[in-house]
């Protein structure tokens, strides 16, 4: 069976769901595909504290439970379900799902990125075992010991403040001699007993027997190589875009960002992209929702312009 | 406390779950736990849909460490299905409802 819509969302992040509040308030026939619970990665941050309208905060899992709220309020279809390829080559784009096939006239793939992953020995085999790209999920499992973490955007910065409620000592590896974290967030890692930074180095293999007991690092200015005896190495080096499904259906830039217009429009009329997965200069909960606004409001457009 | 879903600790662990009649999942969760909140529901959702076949159950891991750690947990949500007290699958993340059904379907 076919079933057409004005519009079709794929994923339920900031992104998603704000462009899935504004079709449903413009009463676009429009679908939310979302392959796991709604949420986005934000989901996993326990604390947002630069998504205005909370003075004191707000957990990313409680800011997408109340926008996931938000959007049921307006009747907004949300399906589980993973979308498995795309065709956008005639006027009415197809989406196809394990067990049947979608047409619409618009898209708006809001799909999001997910943890890219550092690529060293060690690092797939102890996935789960001491290696974690989710402070909220697995900080606790660590109470008492050392933990390494790398990077020196945001996320390490904010994860790492985290985890120091449970663990001893975390060790924050970064290939720079400074970081790239918002200035507050640099002033209270800094000012944390428990933080210390390894600058100017990367990690270049995690090693254990059944759970990760070291990582290797080296430093990137004298070559030194040593390995630093830690209990998990939690990892926040950037995000790649989740564009699999897509093919070659869209044009990306030299990172596999989708390239869109000032509306949010892709290469191809009509498929619009909000988001991490857009090609941006700033990825952040207020950065998605400002997209998905206007993706929506520029999908009803071309719905409307087509009547 | 959702419907159908049963609450057990270190102290409970082997009387609800190891010598339960029918096939057991076990949701390993925590309060602080994004991923886990966003999983709740489609747990719920199982919970009605299969509560003929299969016990369902949680565990805070914060207020319980003993259990698991026995299991060699460390990160959740991690779900286990138990059967006649063996594991007989696991999953960890926050996973696609299918999933979670397919790991069932295995003790059934």
């Amino acid at each position: 069976m076919e079933s057409s819509y004005d519009c079709i969302i794929i994923g339920a992040g900031p992104a998603g769901l704000t462009a899935g509040i504004y079709t449903a308030r413009a009463r676009l026939k429009v679908l939310l595909l979302e392959k796991f619970a709604p949420g986005g990665q934000i989901q996993v941050s326990d604390l947002v504290e630069n998504y205005p309208g909370f003075p004191e905060g707000i957990s990313g899992a409680e800011l997408m439970e109340r926008m996931a709220e938000q959007a049921k309020r307006f009747e907004l279809p949300i399906e589980s379900s993973e979308v498995v390829s795309v065709d956008f080559s005639g006027p009415l784009k197809k989406i196809v799902l394990p067990d049947r096939q979608l047409t619409a006239r618009t898209i708006i793939v809001a799909t999001g990125a997910q943890p890219r992953q550092l690529g060293v020995p060690g690092e797939n085999v102890f996935t789960g075992k001491g290696v974690s790209f989710c402070a909220t999920c697995d900080g606790p499992f660590y109470r008492g010991k050392s933990v390494a973490a790398v990077g020196g955007g945001d996320s390490a910065v904010q994860e790492s403040i985290f985890l120091t409620r449970f663990v001893d000592r975390v060790y924050v590896i970064h290939r720079r001699n400074e970081l790239r974290a918002a200035r507050i967030l640099q002033e209270r890692a800094l000012a944390n007993p428990k933080i210390t930074f390894v600058w100017d180095s990367v990690v270049t293999e995690i090693k254990g027997d059944n759970d990760v007991n070291a990582v290797t690092v080296k430093n990137v200015k004298t070559g030194e190589v040593s390995d630093l005896a830690v209990s998990g190495c939690f990892i926040w080096v950037g995000t790649v875009p989740n564009t699999g499904f897509l093919g070659d259906s869209l044009a990306k830039n030299k990172a596999g960002f989708l390239i869109t217009d000032q509306r949010m429009q892709t290469s191809v009329p009509g498929v619009f992209a909000a988001g991490d997965v857009r090609e941006t200069v700033l990825r952040q909960v207020s950065t998605a929702v400002g997209d998905g606004a206007i993706a929506a409001f520029c999908a009803e457009q071309y719905v409307e312009a087509g009547k | 406390m959702a419907e159908g879903i049963k609450e057990v600790s270190d102290l409970s662990f082997d009387a609800d779950v190891l010598k339960s009649d029918k096939p057991v999942l076990v949701d390993f969760w925590a309060p602080w736990c994004g991923p886990c909140r966003a999983v709740a529901p489609v747990v719920e959702e199982l919970a009605k849909e299969m509560a003929d076949k299969v016990a369902f159950a949680k565990m805070n891991v914060d207020e319980n460490p003993l259990t698991p750690g026995k299991f060699g947990i460390r990160a959740i949500p991690t779900f286990i299905v138990f059967k006649d007290g063996k594991v007989v699958d696991q999953v960890t993340g926050k996973v696609p409802k299918t999933a979670l059904s397919q790991a069932i379907e295995k003790a059934l």
